[in-house]
């Protein structure tokens, strides 16, 4: 069945504040390999001129992809996720992530596409700091095969 | 720490290559820290049911090592102000000692105003493109 494309411009309400903890970000950077040590040494962050340790550039994803489920559950929007795929992702960093921000991601339906026999749904999660500070925006395109 | 610097770079730059080997190893430690526990990545078993060659890395993972080429570049991972890709073919990780090879190549494809640069990846496993589309914008120190 194909998305219904009055879900566009849906957002749903901000998710709980996620802590951003300096063991976290150092867990994140060595599962993808990266040895950076301002992704673990608050010395060697704030010497790059970081008031803490930051995140790698992709890290964003572990509160976004919890947020943008939101969307999966909304009984409305019907996609079939036994079908479905990532067919793109984008990051806007305002700033990077640091130890002891507290986030909060706030989910946004950007466009709905049926192209090839595929529905593509495109979520937009913008991430800010409890206190209103912009930090990132996380765009998704998840591809349904063979649905639309 | 920092390598270069906007007055280094010209349009066609090209950035150190890297090649990673990706394991089951990998696929499960991403797993554990990123909370995606698709079980594609993972389980065969899965990975086959739903029509895959066997397992398959997380596209995040592949988009996070393609991310490391343009951070040791320019020295800084917060450097990184825009990042985006599009998934075309996945990376099929066997279940042997070796995994999966994914070869890294970035150029810088554009100058952009506030000493930004767009670098412009080719990701590639068995020779073929598992990334397309893949773009990063970052700032360089003067």
């Amino acid at each position: 069945m194909a998305l219904d494309r009055a879900l566009v411009g849906r957002s749903y309400p901000p998710s709980a504040v996620y802590e951003v903890g300096r063991a976290k970000l150092a867990e994140f950077a060595t599962a993808i390999g990266s040895e950076d040590p301002v992704h673990r040494d608050p010395e060697a962050a704030r010497a790059a001129g970081y008031p803490d340790v930051i995140a790698p550039p992709t890290f964003a994803i572990v509160l976004t992809l919890e947020a943008a489920n939101v969307v999966l559950t909304d009984p409305e929007v019907e996609l079939d996720y036994s079908r479905v795929v990532h067919g793109e992702q984008r990051f806007t960093h305002h700033r990077p992530i640091r130890a002891g921000d507290r986030l909060v991601a706030t989910t946004t339906i950007d466009a709905v596409r049926s192209i090839a026999g595929n529905d593509l749904l495109t979520t937009r999660v913008d991430v800010a700091t409890e206190d209103g500070e912009a930090v990132c925006s996380a765009t998704s395109m998840l591809v349904a095969r063979g649905t639309a | 720490m920092t390598t270069i610097s906007a007055t280094d770079v010209a349009v066609g730059t090209e950035l150190p290559e890297q090649v990673f080997s990706v394991t089951r190893a990998d696929l499960v430690r991403y797993a554990g820290a990123s909370g995606d526990f698709n079980p594609i990545h993972w389980n065969e078993r899965v990975a086959t049911d739903v029509g895959l060659p066997d397992v398959i890395a997380h596209g995040m993972f592949t988009m996070a090592l393609a991310a490391r080429v343009v951070t040791a570049w320019v020295g800084d991972p917060g450097a990184v102000v825009d990042y985006q890709v599009r998934f075309s073919r996945p990376v099929v990780v066997p279940d042997d000692d070796a995994g999966a090879e994914v070869t890294v190549r970035g150029t810088v494809g554009a100058l952009l105003e506030d000493d930004r640069v767009r670098v412009d990846l080719t990701v590639t496993s068995g020779g073929e493109k598992v990334l397309s589309l893949a773009r990063a914008t970052v700032r360089l120190p003067r």
